[in-house]
C-alpha cells in the first residue's frame, strides 16, 4: 500500500470515526451501548437511505435538492391515501412510493430531455413538490395508523431495529452496484466526462433517469418510515433533509464535481456525523454546538482531503 | 462548417431583446399578473397594497443583488439565509444594548463583509467547491444563533431603530433602497473594469487568469461584497417588526438564490443581472399577495412558485437552445 493510497478520503475518515467512537466513550458510559446504538441507528435511517441514493446522483456531477419536499408529499399522500380515500394501509404506502419515484423520474426528465442544470431542475421541483404537500394537506396532520404500522420505524425484527434491515439491504445493493457493475461504471464515466461518456456509447440519459428515480424512490421510502417513527404526518416533514444528506455525502469524500466517491465513504460521513450528535449530546453538549461542530468538520476534512490529494484532483 | 456570411446589422431594439430577454420576460409577468388580478379585484392596486407587497420583501430583492454577483462569478451561497439570521440578532442585541442605532444597522454589513470574506478565502485559496464550505457555513451559523441565544425573541427594539417602517418622499424607505442598490449594482457591473471581471471569471476562469484578472484576490472581493449586500438586506429585514426572533428564516436562502436564477443568472457564471434578480423577487412577492386578492388558498403559494420556476426555466433553456441550434448553421 502506498503513502497515497494510504492517505484515501475513507481511510482519514475511518481514523477520524474512530477517534470519535474512543473520545466521545470516555464522556459517557452510555455512549457505546447496544440500545443507545440502535436507536442511533433508528434516527439514521432516513437521511442514510436519501444519502446513499444522492450519493449516485453526485458522483453524476448531480445534484437533487427536491428530496426533502419529496419526503414531505409523499407522507403527506400516504396518509390522504388511507385516511381520506380510505385505501388499505399497505395500498396507500405502495402508491406513495410510486408517487415518490415518479417525483424522482419527472427531474430527470427536466434535467436530461430540457437541459436543465440539476441545481435549478430541482430547486423548482423543492418548491413544487413541498406546495403540493402543504396544499393538499392545508396545515392538517393525519394522525390515528393501524398498531402493526408501528413496526417499521419503532418496533424491531430479528433482535434490531425494522428499519436497519431495510438500510442496511439498501446500502449493501448501492454499494455493489456502484462498484461492480456496468451502470455503476456509467456513473462514474457520466460524472467524471459526460461528452466523452455519450461518445463512448453509453446510456448517459436513462441512467441519469433511472438515478433521479432512485432518488425520488429512497426519500419516498424514507417518509413511510418517518411517518412510522413518529405517529403522525405534517407537511413539513423533511425540510432541510437534503442539506444533511448531502453533507454527509461530500464528507463521506465524494466530489462534488462528480466522477468519485464511494458508498463506504457515505456510511462513514453518515456514522460520524450521527455518532458526533449523539455522543456530544450525552457529553452535555446542546445539539446546536453540535450542529457547529459538523460544519467545521465538513470544511476541514474537505480541506484536509483536498491539500493531500492536490496535484491529483486538479 | 462554412465561413458565416456577415450578419444583417440588427436593430438596436433587437440587440436590447436579445441581451435582456430574461428580464423582460419578468417584467411582462409581472406587469400581465398585476392587469389580470386588478381586473378581478381592483382594491389589488391600491397604492398601499403595492408599497407593502414591494417594501415587506425588499430584503429579498437587497440579497439578491449580492447572490447574483457570486453566481455570475461562479460560485454559489447556501449559509446567506443563515447568515442574515445571525446579523439580524447582532444588530438587534446592539440596538437594545443602548448603541446607537447607526451602529445597530452597519454593524452587519461589516461583519457580514468580514464574515464572506473567510468564506471566500477558502473558496479562492483553500480551492474548495463554494457549496462545500457554504453547507459547512450554513451549520456553523444557524448551530452558533440558536446555541448562543437559546432561541431566546429580542423585545423592545426602540422606535428609531424601525428603518423599515420609514417613508421617504412619499415612499417606503426599503423600496428607496432596492432600486437605488440594484441600479447602482446594474451600472457598476456593465461599466466598470472590476464589475465586467466578475461575468469573465464566471465565464472561464482560466480565460480570465490568462487575461490577467487576479482571480483568487476578486473571488474573495465579490463574496465581501456579496456578505456586506447581506448586511443590508439584514438593516430591512431586521426593523420591519418589533421583535426579533433568533432562529434562522426557513428557506430564505433558496428564495434568494431562486431570485437570482429566476431573474436569468445563470447558475453555471457568466451571464445575467441584477434587475432581473430584483424582478423577480418582486414577482414572488406580487403572487404571494395576488392569491389573497383572487381568493386562491394561500396553502398552493409554494406550488405556484414552484410551479413558475420551472416553466420560467423551461421556456429560458428552450430560448436558448434555438440560439445555440440558428448559430451552428
Amino acid at each position: 500500500m502506498t503513502a497515497r493510497g494510504f492517505l484515501r478520503h475513507e481511510t482519514i475518515l475511518a481514523l477520524l470515526v474512530l477517534v470519535a467512537l474512543f473520545v466521545l466513550d470516555r464522556q459517557s458510559d452510555r455512549f457505546l451501548t447496544v440500545d443507545n446504538l440502535f436507536n442511533q441507528g433508528r434516527l439514521m435511517t432516513e437521511v442514510g437511505l436519501i444519502a446513499i441514493v444522492m450519493t449516485f446522483v453526485i458522483v453524476t456531477g448531480g445534484i437533487d435538492l427536491s428530496v426533502g419536499s419529496i419526503l414531505g408529499m409523499t407522507a403527506i399522500l400516504i396518509g390522504v391515501f388511507w385516511k381520506n380515500m380510505g385505501l388499505p394501509l399497505p395500498a396507500a404506502i405502495g402508491m406513495g412510493l410510486v408517487v415518490g419515484a415518479f417525483a424522482g423520474f419527472v427531474n430527470g426528465v427536466i434535467i436530461t430531455r430540457f437541459k436543465v442544470p440539476p441545481l435549478i431542475a430541482t430547486l423548482g421541483t423543492l418548491a413544487l413538490y413541498r406546495g403540493i404537500a402543504e396544499g393538499v394537506s392545508e396545515a392538517r396532520s393525519v394522525r390515528g395508523y393501524p398498531e402493526w404500522f408501528f413496526v417499521l420505524g419503532q418496533g424491531e425484527l430479528w433482535g434490531a431495529p425494522t428499519q436497519l434491515w431495510i438500510f442496511a439491504a439498501v446500502a449493501i445493493v448501492a454499494a455493489v452496484v456502484l462498484a461492480y457493475t456496468t451502470f455503476g461504471r456509467t456513473t462514474y464515466a457520466v460524472g467524471s466526462n459526460e461528452v466523452a461518456a455519450r461518445f463512448s456509447g453509453l446510456g448517459v440519459d436513462g441512467a441519469k433517469i433511472a438515478i433521479y428515480s432512485a432518488s425520488g424512490l429512497a426519500a419516498a421510502i424514507a417518509a413511510a418510515i418517518f411517518v412510522s417513527r413518529v405517529s403522525t404526518t405534517r407537511s413539513d416533514m423533511g425540510t432541510g433533509i437534503e442539506l444533511d444528506a448531502i453533507t454527509a455525502v461530500v464528507l463521506g469524500g465524494t466530489s462534488i464535481f462528480g466522477g468519485r466517491g464511494t458508498i463506504i465513504g457515505t456510511l462513514l460521513g453518515l456514522v460520524l456525523i450521527q455518532s458526533l450528535k449523539n455522543g456530544l449530546s450525552l457529553a452535555g453538549v446542546k445539539s446546536d454546538g453540535t450542529v457547529v461542530l459538523i460544519g467545521a468538520v465538513l470544511i476541514l476534512t474537505i480541506l484536509i482531503s483536498n491539500l493531500v490529494h492536490r496535484d491529483a484532483t486538479r | 462548417m462554412t465561413v458565416t456570411a456577415p450578419r444583417a446589422r440588427r436593430s438596436s431594439v433587437a440587440r436590447f431583446v436579445a441581451a435582456y430577454g430574461q428580464e423582460i420576460v419578468i417584467a411582462c409577468a409581472l406587469i400581465a399578473l398585476f392587469i389580470v388580478v386588478s381586473a378581478i379585484n381592483p382594491r389589488f392596486l391600491g397604492a398601499n397594497n403595492v408599497n407593502t407587497i414591494v417594501s415587506g420583501n425588499a430584503y429579498i430583492a437587497v440579497a439578491a443583488i449580492g447572490m447574483s454577483m457570486i453566481i455570475i462569478t461562479g460560485h454559489i451561497d447556501v449559509s446567506v439565509g443563515a447568515l442574515i439570521g445571525v446579523l439580524a440578532t447582532i444588530s438587534g442585541t446592539l440596538a437594545v444594548s443602548g448603541y446607537p442605532v447607526w451602529v445597530a444597522w452597519t454593524a452587519p454589513i461589516f461583519i457580514g463583509a468580514a464574515i464572506n470574506g473567510g468564506v471566500g478565502a477558502l473558496v479562492a485559496y483553500g480551492r474548495l467547491p463554494s457549496i462545500v464550505v457554504t453547507l459547512g457555513m450554513l451549520s456553523i451559523l444557524r448551530g452558533g444563533l440558536v446555541s448562543s441565544t437559546g432561541g431566546a425573541w429580542i423585545n423592545d427594539l426602540p422606535p428609531a431603530f424601525q428603518i423599515a417602517q420609514a417613508r421617504w418622499f412619499g415612499a417606503p424607505a426599503p423600496i428607496w433602497f432596492m432600486v437605488i442598490l440594484t441600479v447602482l449594482a446594474f451600472l457598476w457591473m456593465k461599466n466598470t473594469a472590476f464589475g465586467r471581471s466578475l461575468y469573465a471569471i464566471g465565464g472561464n476562469a482560466e480565460a480570465a487568469r490568462a487575461a490577467g484578472i487576479p482571480v483568487e484576490r476578486r473571488t474573495v472581493q465579490v463574496f465581501m461584497i456579496h456578505g456586506a449586500f447581506a448586511g443590508i438586506a439584514t438593516m430591512l429585514f431586521a426593523t420591519q417588526l418589533r421583535v426579533i426572533q433568533s432562529t434562522v428564516p426557513p428557506n430564505l436562502e433558496l428564495t434568494i438564490i431562486t431570485a437570482s436564477v429566476i431573474g436569468g443568472v445563470s447558475i453555471l457564471g457568466g451571464t445575467g443581472t441584477v434587475i432581473g434578480s430584483t424582478l423577480a423577487a418582486v414577482l414572488f412577492a406580487a403572487i404571494g399577495s395576488a392569491m389573497i386578492f383572487v381568493n386562491v388558498s394561500a396553502y398552493w403559494l409554494r406550488a405556484v412558485i414552484g410551479l413558475l420556476i420551472l416553466v420560467t426555466v423551461l421556456a429560458d433553456m428552450a430560448r436558448r437552445n434555438r440560439e445555440f441550434w440558428s448559430n451552428q448553421r
